[in-house]
């Protein structure tokens, strides 16, 4: 459930679905349990410095956020991270969640999920898991990763499965591995998954660190894109096939998080509440802490969810655009990082006045094509 | 791409067990939960999913609404909406 590619709600495409959203509740409830995590991926979109964040909520305060959630009207839940799996008390938490009525899903690396945790994972109610693999073989994945993670991953995988959960595939996709897409198709048919998703990167925190050796060229994605069109043509409803192309191909951003503060609340490991997982990357804003503040609170009234929730605080071009209620003017972490004011348009945007920083990024890395200067995650980076 | 299968009166169907099937007070409404996704259903689609959660096969089930609707004419989209709740994954048929 990351946050490209989810749809979160089916509307108006046939008889018997309503739209969900438009009542401005938290649909979407995601809990980051943990920052700590055993890989170390050059695209993490975990905060640079998310060393610093080890008071962890305890599980009280986390069941507490669950009982909280419940009641502002959230359904759908994700267990991410960090990766979740480090947290002797998942399943505890998966059980409560499960009772209050939430769809549980886990967002996992694999590392450490074994068929004794997945089967206490079943019984306490967990629903679905996502499982992140970045590439075929051993070698580039361990690679990507910085770990010896392949073998453990692909155990993992065969484990879900023959605990009989259902399955999304997650593959971060940069110019390392999208010329696999044929194989990890493939992979994913003989594992049996139900879902995979292609999500092209994200360019904030590490993944913005080693954007010009990660971004794919327009050549490459084609090839993928054709390779999934086959594949689709192929498997029909046995597989359902996300393909998320980067922003930065695109003239029309994401309409991230289908607004802020619309469907989807974050908490940190420290309790903060985020608007989305990327949003400490702006500066300026206080985030409220679920330690200190009612969650009901959090979302309708605080200043940082209020902030740019509907369209009162743009500007132009988007205050004018006709194509406002679509995209919400894209993303406000990339308006900040790229144009420094997140209140800005997006400059994926091609009407941006600062498109022309993203047609400069991508015109960077196909010119520079540095190879292995891929800055891993890792503690205490002097970005001095 | 196959074309939508059409159901017949004697084919068992079940919810698929992938999908969390509930009403939900907040919405008001009877709401589908499932892998990267949610649908809020109208009042006759959660009606139907419904039925579905407590009868077998396909012949019972529109005899059933269309007994408790007393209405024959019902059938036809019930089944048109079982048939497209088939297409997409929420139901499955277990013979
Ligand atoms: C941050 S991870 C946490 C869970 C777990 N450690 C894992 O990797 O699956 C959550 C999801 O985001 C994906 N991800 C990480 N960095 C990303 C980025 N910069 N852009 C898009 N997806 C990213 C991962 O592949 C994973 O599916
Ligand atoms: S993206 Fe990689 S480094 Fe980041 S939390 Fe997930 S597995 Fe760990
Ligand atoms: S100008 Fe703003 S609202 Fe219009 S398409 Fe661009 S980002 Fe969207």
């Amino acid at each position: 459930m990351s946050a490209a590619g989810s749809e979160s709600s089916v509307d108006h495409r046939d008889a018997g679905e309503v739209k969900v959203d438009g009542r401005g509740l938290p649909l979407w409830l995601l809990l980051e349990l943990t920052y700590k995590c055993p890989l170390k991926c050059s695209w993490c979109n975990n905060p640079l410095d998310f060393d610093r964040y080890q008071d962890e909520l305890t599980t009280a305060e986390w069941a507490g956020v669950l009982r909280q959630g419940r009641r502002l009207g959230s359904l759908q839940l994700g267990f991410s991270g960090g990766e979740p799996v480090l947290r002797r008390d998942l399943e505890e938490l998966v059980g409560e969640a499960n009772q209050l009525g939430y769809y549980t899903n886990l967002i996992t690396s694999g590392m450490g999920l074994n068929p004794t945790r997945l089967a206490a994972l079943q019984r306490a109610g967990l629903k679905q898991i996502q499982l992140s693999l970045q590439a075929c073989d051993a070698e580039l994945n361990n690679r990507l990763v910085g770990v010896d993670a392949y073998a453990q991953k692909i155990a993992a995988a065969r484990a879900i499965k023959a605990q009989g959960f259902p399955m999304v595939l997650n593959i971060p996709v940069s110019r390392y591995n999208i010329d696999q897409t044929p194989e990890l198709l493939a992979l994913a048919e003989e594992l049996g998954v139900e879902y995979v998703e292609f999500a092209n990167l994200q360019y904030y925190n590490w993944a913005l660190l080693n954007r010009s050796d990660l971004l794919p060229t327009r050549e490459q994605i084609a090839r993928a894109e054709a390779a999934v069109a086959e594949a689709r043509a192929r498997l029909g409803r046995r597989m359902t096939i996300y393909f998320v192309i980067t922003d930065y191909y695109d003239t029309r951003p994401k309409a991230c998080m289908k607004g802020w503060g619309n469907i989807h609340l974050t908490i940190g490991p420290d309790g903060a509440a985020l608007p989305c997982q990327e949003a400490r990357v702006i500066k300026g804003l206080e985030f409220p802490n679920v330690r200190e503040h009612d969650l009901g609170w959090i979302w309708h009234e605080s200043p940082v969810f209020k902030k740019f929730r509907g369209e009162e605080w743009m500007r132009e071009p988007c205050r004018s655009c006709d194509e406002r209620g679509h995209d919400y003017g894209g993303c406000r972490c990339q308006a900040f990082l790229l144009t420094g004011d997140a209140a800005n348009t997006d400059p994926v945007c091609s009407r941006s006045p600062h498109h022309h920083i993203v047609e400069e990024a991508v015109m960077a890395a196909m010119v520079e094509r540095p190879q292995q200067r891929l800055i891993m995650r890792q503690r205490g980076l002097n970005l001095a | 791409m196959s074309h939508a299968e059409s159901l017949q009166r004697s084919d068992v169907i079940e919810l698929n067990p992938m999908f969390l099937f509930r009403w939900e007070e907040a919405q008001n409404a009877y709401v589908l939960l499932y892998p990267e996704g949610l649908v809020k259903l109208n009042t006759s689609a959660g009606e139907i999913l419904s039925a579905v959660a407590e009868t077998a096969a396909v012949g019972d089930l529109l005899d059933r609404l269309t007994k408790t609707y007393n209405n024959e004419d019902i059938a036809e989209d019930v089944l048109a909406f079982l048939e497209a709740s088939h297409e997409r994954g929420w139901i499955r048929v277990k013979r």
